[in-house]
């Protein structure tokens, strides 16, 4: 794979640096479609670049997976990754099941894992004591699991989901700091419009 | 569509109006009243029957099918509709079809308690939240009201219902 330009950094907390992460996933993408759980992950696939291919949302939570399924099994030949946060995972943690069952090899899921939620006053999650997402995805059944804490280990999750031999589920622990808001548009039927025509062209709007 | 079966047929009925309208998708969690017709799904290779752990599942499911061209529905009974109501305004936000055929519970002799409350409410919520309802209380008036819950769906791009009644049904007695 080739030199990738985005470098991945930690913070003076020695975690992965939110943004720096998603940026060396979502560069050369090659048409990966990206799916953002709301909050800080749709700001986070925004500041990296926005483009048609992403999808950020502003609400549904706990749904972002499962609309990862539903994409990955319409479009078989592309890849499809789900960014999104430890509080949403949590609240739609069933779909793990429901989405190991349905092995889409095209199909990979990025816990941004900061064990807070961070757009209500940074509560604790969970996580913060000890809930193990990337066991209980495994308990699931989904073949590729893995614990991310390295800028190593996050070029190897980078490898994997492009590789497609999915379902692949990673758990990313990051440094907890709150980064400047940069929003997406915030008008819902644009933008999957707009990644429609992105994956089907002008058809998109004649379906 | 020109049903030739007779109106007891109507989860056959539905299966055709499935692949009249291009289904690829089938969202469910299981209820008796959909068993015939979940079984006629399982069996087609050119549909995607997707068992849900909650029906709110289904609701992003379908949102990412439309988003990559596929066309799909959502199967649950009445008490799941209660395990959606947030998750709608996905599909109300993005402007995007979601037909949902619901099997009603708590709605025509029920014998079970727990099923009287979102039996009672279950049209009144998907309203509340923007959804087309239409009830199909009869076998013969099933099939056409699907037919209209799909169309309204594709064509408008918008949450719709048919509710299936427990008239039609007929209510689980459990032996009494």
């Amino acid at each position: 794979m080739a030199q990738l330009n985005s470098k991945i950094e930690t913070g003076a907390t020695g975690k992965l640096l939110r943004r720096t992460v998603v940026s060396a996933l979502l560069e050369d993408r090659r048409g990966m479609l990206c799916i953002a759980g709301l909050g800080a992950p749709a700001w986070d696939i925004t500041a990296a670049g926005d483009c048609p291919e992403n999808l950020p949302l502003w609400g549904g939570m706990g749904g972002a997976a499962m609309m990862g399924l539903g994409l990955a099994l319409a479009q078989p030949e592309r890849r499809v990754l789900v960014i999104t946060g430890d509080g949403e995972m949590l609240m739609g943690i069933g779909s793990l099941a429901t989405i190991a069952v349905q092995r889409p090899k095209n199909l990979s899921i990025v816990v941004l894992d900061n064990e807070h939620y961070g757009e209500t006053g940074m509560q604790e999650t969970h996580t913060h004591h000890g809930v193990d997402l990337a066991a209980m995805a495994r308990g699931a059944g989904i073949g590729d699991c893995r614990l991310v804490k390295t800028a190593e280990e996050v070029l190897a999750l980078r490898q994997a989901i492009h590789a497609g031999a999915g379902p692949l589920f990673a758990q990313v622990k990051i440094d907890e700091q709150t980064l400047p808001l940069v929003l997406p548009p915030r008008e819902a039927s644009i933008l999957q419009a707009r990644m429609r025509e992105a994956i089907m062209g002008k058809a998109a709007h004649l379906q | 569509m020109q049903p030739d079966t007779s109106a007891e047929d109507w989860p056959d009925q539905i299966y055709g109006l499935l692949k009249d309208h291009g289904i690829r998708q089938v969202a469910l969690v299981p209820d008796a009243g959909h068993s015939r017709l979940i079984k006629r799904c399982l069996a087609d290779n050119d549909i995607k029957v997707v068992t849900l752990t909650t029906e709110e599942e289904g609701i992003g499911m379908l949102f990412g099918a439309w988003l990559g061209g596929e066309k799909g529905v959502l199967l649950m009974q009445s008490s799941g509709v209660g395990n959606c109501i947030n998750m709608l305004s996905v599909a109300i936000a993005h402007r995007t079809p979601l037909p949902m055929i619901v099997t009603m519970r708590g709605d025509y002799g029920e014998f079970n308690p727990f099923q009287v409350p979102m039996g009672n409410a279950t049209q009144t919520v998907l309203e509340a939240m923007g959804t087309l309802v239409k009830r199909a209380d009869s076998p013969e008036d099933i099939a056409p009201t699907v037919n209209a819950t799909l169309r309204m769906a594709f064509n408008t791009y918008r949450p719709t219902a048919t509710l299936i009644g427990q008239r039609v049904i007929g209510a689980k007695t459990f032996g009494k």
